[in-house]
């Protein structure tokens, strides 16, 4: 029996890595969500320029559920080298669309689906004859055709386009022209609509469609970053080129038309963060985007930051590992590297935003926090946050928010006879003041380094000066728990004993799982943690519940035993639940290992009394 | 002697310089280096030149890697605020500070292990983007902390102190730096203050990338017969081609010339350079010749010295990125902050 499903069904797009289908794809996913249905799209894409396979699937979900659902409803199949692995992947009862041209034996399809074939290349060929825009408006015609098999709208597809192409009217018509070719095709040769429809809703409200990365770089710019230093890496190259981006329409002075932002591609990493500490220490706003071989590769250079106590600023945007591991798949797997980043004894103030607009908030804050507490800190994203595309609140910002530059001594104070002493905790908070280089003709003068110092910054390897200082980078982390965002925690409808954390990108998914296992009769507590360090709440959450679930996307749970090492918690209270193949979590994921561990859990004795054995 | 204290008293007639500061207030706290140490007389034509250029000394930031030489920021300007910072790194640490700042001097010290070695990288690449600093490597062609590796620099064929040949090619940094754009380039050496200092304040006025080998021989470990970089090896070989005073503004240093040897080298900030030829053939403004001029006299045992090359048109890091006049770190909310109404434009046109 085909799929029946209006507004809530997940559909893929198979294609070449470079044939130009991002665009269309996209294209087919904006009309969705212009119908006033929210969409989840997703790249699937290789460590590859051109030639390899890609895929895009776009999750509709007019309930508004945006992680990953999982499953294939409508495979849009455009690429013969995985045929078989895309004709396997679609649910029974789904649909195959696929390019007819050339036929294809019946092996080669499946009795449980729907199958619609099209002759695409025959079709484009007969219409156009240069190679290249044969290849690019077949794209177009495939869309042109999914919007007469799902009963959408054109007229929303004809505006993108028009959007799109503004001012450029050759290129619309020939893109509007492509588009009907499609559908009309559709209309006169296949049975349409199919069982998957799109029907206009109000779904959308004022949420925005933008990528996590690009909502972090705008971040840094209402954050007041000046100074921006990186490395090209997948998949972090996005967040400077947007800050780039974004700096170039709102950072250039509009009398002088100089820029009020400094942006340097480094030689490499260990170049990014030792610009980024050089203008922190000289009180510039700064910060560097990185992925994980980035992190290993900054480690010396953070430890100095935090032992020297320089903000800096850094995001993370986390992909499979270890070593070169899938540089184009998601994780949240450099959670301990960056938590305890560098030799000796430290720990750094991570930040995790689970979507763009908490991308946006956190990179903001990023800064505050860095300077206020005069030390590194990572804002973790992921490539399932900051490559996709995802539907977002709008961002928001307080026109009457100040920067909170942090304690700065400045010459006025030094005059006023105020006590300097760069590493002297004056208010308890573990925080010392610090001075910029150039503040003073006479005083408040000092020396950086990563040499052990006492508390006015003078070189000593005396052991109880060190051990003071130690002491009060500890007090200044603690500090920091009552600064950071606090976590989130949603309760079940019914009292349980049960609790799940996360963090991050898991966010979406598990907002659906909770759904799932509600409606499989199991009740959870959630708390959702927003940074490290952990806020007292954390503990109290694991109090208070007998077994808490740690839903993270690495292999190793590395933030439970972040919770375990810090917040002195026996770990058998804490189950860990990881997907780590470097596709984003799904709800169906979690749902089912969680409910597989409850139903373990519920086993009640045979007999009260009886010994089993 | 860590743990002396310099005595803050000084003679109530030193001599005061524009603005008032004695050549005492451009010290630093007492040198724990090896008694006659080439790096303390490079701290002492830092502390002289600066002296003379009248430069407040919290207008000056000092940054360091790690080594010998990278100690020395504490031993000179002890009212500037100095950033020791990690191994081979002070180029990156050095740029960032630079580009927050463009208003103070950016002052680089580093050593031949520090910047032939584990930070070639980045002292090529703060090099080729044309940071305005002045960066200064302290060479003696060997690790004095850990007790007297051979460094990048050390010549091929030079003994160490236990008597192993090097067999391994040396890196010219001056030939790197001239290939990679500097557009001040010297060499020098620490046993000749009369040729250094002047070299020292002609690259603070330089805006641009101004870099100086300065040759310092380590007394404990490479000052034997059989190195290239002792004080008599050094002496021997010297290959002057100019002397070098400096004029910015003021009456210009008098000084008795043959006729046809001075030539007055005017930089492109109005700041004018009096060189006195040694080398009638030797252009300073002709990039290809000095590299190959370099290269001839290398080749025949000799170490040039003097100011080898200087562009008459630089341009620095923050003319490339064409960012405001005013420094970067004095930006506020107001300057940077493009605000809600922006924001919510933004909104609307991701829907």
């Amino acid at each position: 029996m085909p799929i029946q499903s209006v507004n809530d069904f997940v559909v893929r797009f198979a294609n070449v890595n470079g044939s130009g289908s991002a665009s269309a794809n996209e294209l087919f996913a904006r009309a969705v969500l212009r119908m006033g249905i929210p969409v989840a799209p997703r790249n699937i894409f290789p460590s590859n320029i051109q030639g390899l396979p890609t895929w895009y699937e776009v999750r509709i979900s007019e309930a508004g559920h945006l992680g990953a659902r999982g499953g294939t409803d409508l495979m849009v199949a455009m690429n013969p080298q995985t045929w078989d692995q895309d004709v396997a992947g679609i649910e029974p009862g789904g649909y195959l669309f696929y390019d007819s041209t050339k036929p294809l034996p019946k092996s080669k399809f499946r009795n449980d689906i729907t199958v619609i074939g099209m002759p695409l290349t025959a079709i484009s060929n007969r219409e156009y004859t240069d190679p290249r825009q044969r290849q690019l408006f077949k794209n177009i015609i495939y869309v042109g055709a999914l919007a007469a098999l799902l009963d959408m709208d054109i007229g929303e597809m004809e505006k993108l386009i028009a959007e799109q192409f503004r001012g450029k009217e050759k290129l619309f018509d020939a893109n509007k022209h492509a588009l009907h070719l499609g559908r009309d095709w559709v209309m006169m040769n296949l049975d349409h609509p199919l069982g998957l429809r799109l029907k206009r809703a109000n779904a959308v409200g004022d949420r925005i469609f933008i990528e996590g990365n690009s909502a972090a770089a705008l971040g840094a710019v209402y954050g007041g970053a000046t100074v921006c230093a990186w490395y090209p890496i997948t998949p972090s190259s996005s967040l400077a080129d947007a800050f780039t981006g974004h700096c170039k329409r709102l950072r250039v002075d509009p009398t002088t038309k100089r820029n009020k932002f400094a942006i340097i591609q480094a030689e490499d990493e260990l170049a990014s963060i030792g610009i980024v500490i050089g203008a922190a220490w000289n009180g510039a706003r700064a910060f560097t985007a990185t992925s994980g071989p980035g992190i290993s590769l900054m480690q010396e250079f953070v430890g100095l930051a935090y032992f020297a106590e320089i903000p800096a600023v850094i995001f993370d945007v986390q992909r499979a590992g270890p070593s070169t591991g899938m540089p184009t798949r998601t994780q949240q797997t450099d959670i301990i590297s960056a938590a305890y980043a560098s030799h000796g004894d430290t720990k750094h103030v991570l930040l995790f935003p689970e979507d763009p607009a908490e991308a946006f908030e956190f990179a903001a804050a990023a800064f505050d926090l860095a300077d206020r507490l005069q030390t590194p800190i990572f804002v973790m994203l992921d490539l399932d946050i900051g490559m996709n595309h995802r539907l977002s609140r709008p961002l928001t910002w307080d026109d009457s928010r100040k920067f909170d530059r942090g304690k700065i001594m400045t010459a006025a104070m030094l005059n006023a006879g105020e006590e300097f002493g760069r590493y002297l905790d004056v208010d308890g908070d573990g925080i010392p003041y610090r001075t910029l280089p150039g503040t003073h003709p006479t005083q408040g003068s000092f020396f950086t380094r990563g040499t052990s110092r006492d508390r006015y910054a003078r070189y000593t390897e005396e052991g109880a000066a060190y051990a003071d200082n130690m002491q009060r980078l500890l007090r200044k982390f603690e500090t920091a728990k009552d600064l950071v965002p606090r976590p989130l925690q949603a309760n079940a409808t019914k009292a349980t004993k049960y609790g799940v954390i996360y963090f991050g990108s898991t966010s979406p998914a598990m907002d659906e799982a909770i759904e799932l296992l509600e409606a499989a009769g199991h009740a959870l507590d959630r708390l959702r943690v927003r940074a490290f360090p952990f806020h007292s709440s954390v503990t109290s959450f694991i109090g208070e519940h007998d077994f808490v679930f740690v839903v993270e996307q690495n292999r190793d749970s590395q933030l439970r035993s972040l919770i375990v090492n810090e917040c002195s918690i026996d770990p058998v209270r804490l189950v860990p639940i990881l997907h780590y193949d470097g596709t984003p979590v799904t709800a169906r994921f979690i749902s089912r290992a969680i409910a597989d561990h409850l139903d373990a859990l519920k086993v009640t004795p045979l007999r009260k009394g009886k010994v089993v054995s | 002697m860590t743990y002396v204290v310099k005595p803050k008293f000084h003679h109530p007639e030193l001599p005061k310089n524009e603005l008032g500061y004695t050549h005492r207030d451009y010290e630093g706290s007492v040198s724990t280096l090896c008694a006659g140490c080439g790096h303390d007389s490079i701290s002492a034509s830092i502390i002289e030149a600066c002296f003379e250029l009248s430069i407040a000394p919290h207008r000056v930031a000092k940054l360091s890697g790690i080594g010998c030489s990278s100690k020395t920021p504490t031993y000179f300007l002890g009212n500037s605020h100095g950033f020791n910072s990690v191994h081979g790194r002070m180029p990156s640490v050095l740029t960032g500070a630079n580009l927050a700042n463009r208003d103070l001097i950016y002052l680089g010290v580093s050593g031949d292990g520090d910047s032939a070695s584990i930070g070639f990288g980045q002292f090529a690449h703060a090099i080729r983007r044309g940071v305005n600093m002045v960066y200064i490597v302290e060479n003696n062609g060997v690790y004095g902390l850990t007790k007297g590796q051979f460094s990048a620099t050390a010549d091929r064929g030079s003994k160490s102190k236990r008597g192993v040949v090097n067999n391994d090619n040396s890196i010219d940094l001056i030939g790197i730096a001239l290939q990679l754009g500097a557009s001040f380039v010297a060499r020098s050496f620490s046993g000749d203050k009369t040729q250094l200092t002047p070299l020292i304040k002609a690259a603070i006025e330089h805006e641009g990338a101004a870099f100086i080998d300065v040759i310092s021989p380590c007394v404990a470990f490479n000052n034997h017969a059989g190195s290239t970089k002792s004080f008599d090896y050094v002496r021997e070989h010297n290959e002057a081609v100019n002397r070098l005073d400096f004029i910015t503004g003021r009456a210009p240093i008098k000084v008795d010339y043959a006729p046809g040897s001075v030539e007055t080298v005017e930089q492109h900030d109005g700041t004018t350079v009096t060189l006195r030829k040694l080398d009638s053939d030797y252009d300073v403004h002709d990039r290809l010749a000095a590299m190959s001029f370099l290269q001839q006299h290398a080749a025949k045992g000799q170490i040039v010295t003097g100011l080898l090359y200087v562009a008459a048109e630089a341009e620095d890091l923050h003319g490339h990125l064409n960012t405001v006049a005013a420094p970067l770190n004095g930006l506020d909310e107001k300057e940077l902050c493009p605000g809600s109404a922006a924001l919510d434009k933004i909104n609307a046109a991701l829907r």
